[in-house]
């Protein structure tokens, strides 16, 4: 999922600044699940604007704010709230702000910074595996992703900075190239160190990414 | 052909030191410490070393070598892409630079620049492949260049570094990927250092091993605490710490690697940090 972070209160204040009625919208995916912004922290948004003197039109979750034409619906289906606030204040992803302001012409303000696609490790403990790149490398690499893992994002090997199977950036995290290497010796296969691997096609990942599927 | 190549090719026990270019455009001072290490066989020129902003190590090398004195180019991946790190390559090579150094480079967030982006579109290994291409007349994408350049390239390696065979295999993976010579990170351990060199020499590239010249105790505690690949053994530091003139002690130590490396290895790298003077004491013997 995507993991986001309340934005620290007195930037989001910032933002805010002149803004007198906003209409609140939240998502109920991802933010939702990484308990940052469903149903219930919205209420307690609201009740804590209203302490700044900002008040709340009214709100929505949508069930996947990254969906731009749910998300339209849903805020049309609000049209006159929506109508009467100064702003829309999205508590979603980046991705989720934007269909928002793909929808209205109203100012839109996002709540939240978004930092990664994270996998659970357990509740509130987020971690960084994927970096989307276009190119997986994960077969070779006894399924743990060095684009991603290694702080370097080296992909022949570890560099020189490896102590004890720690990274030289974090000795609490594991160098990526030391966890390959141990786990494809178990696995009994060379995998990626049977290769010198070629640089990245960073073609890949070009920006902004789009993909229609073919039907 | 550089001076480095040429006596490496003769097997003659090649000397190299390295100097940091400063903060600031006055090399005043650098190339006096170059001036020092006139009797180096060549003079590493470190590339944002630590991640902390300096001059442009291919300006301080051309400079050097109008000094007279022969450079041996550092560069990393981190500061530059593809385009960058290749152009600045042919830039060099028109400069007259020859020797390189090619590294990966430490991590933006222990310099003085921590918010940077770090780079890191090619890694060491495919930088080496870059620069044999280049020498073979074209980039990376595999268009033809006008004048290719003649490098004598280099890597680093650390052979004190556990395991022994992941840091093996990509050393073999930079003498596949055309690294002419190398040069390893500080070692203090004969022992680590000649069962690498046993290990490292049917592959036939002429190694070069660190010699990190000892101040202290503290220092010697400070790089096996702080610095990655870097061990300094308990016996080192105890002679150290009893040693009513540390750095005495410490010129004692180098020597003593010195005269290790000269029975296996083809050369010593001298990081001498400021102690320029004392050179000629840990090459004695």
């Amino acid at each position: 999922m995507i993991i986001s972070r309340q934005k620290p209160r007195e930037e989001l204040l910032q933002a805010l600044a002149g803004l007198h009625r906003v209409f609140i919208v939240g998502c109920g995916a991802c933010a939702t699940a990484c308990k940052v912004f469903g149903e219930d922290e919205v209420f307690r948004l609201q009740e804590s604007l209203a302490k700044d003197g900002i008040d709340t039109t009214g709100s929505v979750v949508i069930d996947e704010a990254c969906h731009i034409m749910r998300a339209g619906r849903d805020l049309r289906h609000h049209h006159q709230a929506v109508g009467e606030a100064d702003a829309v204040l999205v508590l979603a992803c980046g991705s989720g702000i934007q269909s928002i302001s793909d929808n209205t012409e109203k100012r839109v303000v996002g709540g939240l910074d978004s930092l990664f696609l994270g996998n659970v490790r357990r509740f509130g403990q987020y971690e960084e595996k994927c970096s989307l790149c276009g190119e997986c490398i994960l077969n070779e690499t006894a399924g743990i992703c060095p684009v991603t893992t290694c702080a370097k994002g080296l992909l022949n090997g570890p560099c020189g900075g490896m102590e004890k199977g720690c990274c030289e950036t974090d000795p609490d995290v594991a160098c990526a190239w030391h966890l390959i290497y141990e786990r494809l010796k178990r696995q009994g296969r060379p995998g990626v160190f049977g290769r010198t691997v070629a640089p990245k096609n960073w073609g890949k990942r070009q920006r902004p990414g789009r993909y229609n599927v073919e039907r | 052909m550089s001076q480095l190549r040429q006596q490496l090719t003769e097997g003659r026990f090649v000397i190299t030191a390295e100097i940091a270019p400063p903060k600031g455009m006055d090399v005043a001072a650098e190339v006096e410490t170059a001036r020092q290490l006139a009797g180096m066989t060549a003079v590493n020129v470190t590339d944002n070393q630590g991640a902390n902003m300096r001059m442009s190590p291919l300006a301080l090398a051309v400079l050097l070598r109008q000094a007279g004195i022969e450079p041996i180019l550092q560069f990393t991946c981190r500061d530059r892409n593809r385009l960058a790190l290749q152009s600045d390559l042919l830039g060099a090579a028109a400069l007259g630079i020859e020797n390189l150094l090619l590294l990966s480079g430490d991590h933006a967030r222990f310099g003085d620049h921590p918010q940077a982006r770090s780079v890191f579109d090619l890694d060491s290994v495919q930088l080496l492949q870059a620069v044999n291409g280049l020498m073979a007349g074209h980039d990376m994408s595999g268009k033809s260049l006008h004048g290719a350049p003649t490098f004598f390239a280099g890597a680093a390696v650390s052979p004190e570094m556990e395991p022994f065979e992941l840091m093996f295999q990509k050393y073999s993976k930079k003498v596949d990927s055309g690294a002419a010579f190398f040069q390893t990170q500080a070692v203090f351990d004969p022992e680590r250092l000649s069962c690498f060199m046993l290990a490292a020499a049917p592959l036939g590239r002429p190694v070069l091993a660190g010699v990190l010249l000892l101040r202290s105790a503290g220092m010697a505690r400070f790089l096996n605490a702080n610095i990655p690949g870097v061990h300094v053994p308990n016996t080192l530091v105890e002679r150290l710490e009893k040693a009513t003139r540390p750095l005495e002690e410490g010129v004692a130590i180098a020597r003593e690697m010195v005269a290790v490396a000269r029975d296996c290895c083809q050369g010593v790298h001298l990081m001498t940090l400021g102690h320029e003077a004392r050179i000629p004491e840990i090459l004695g013997g």
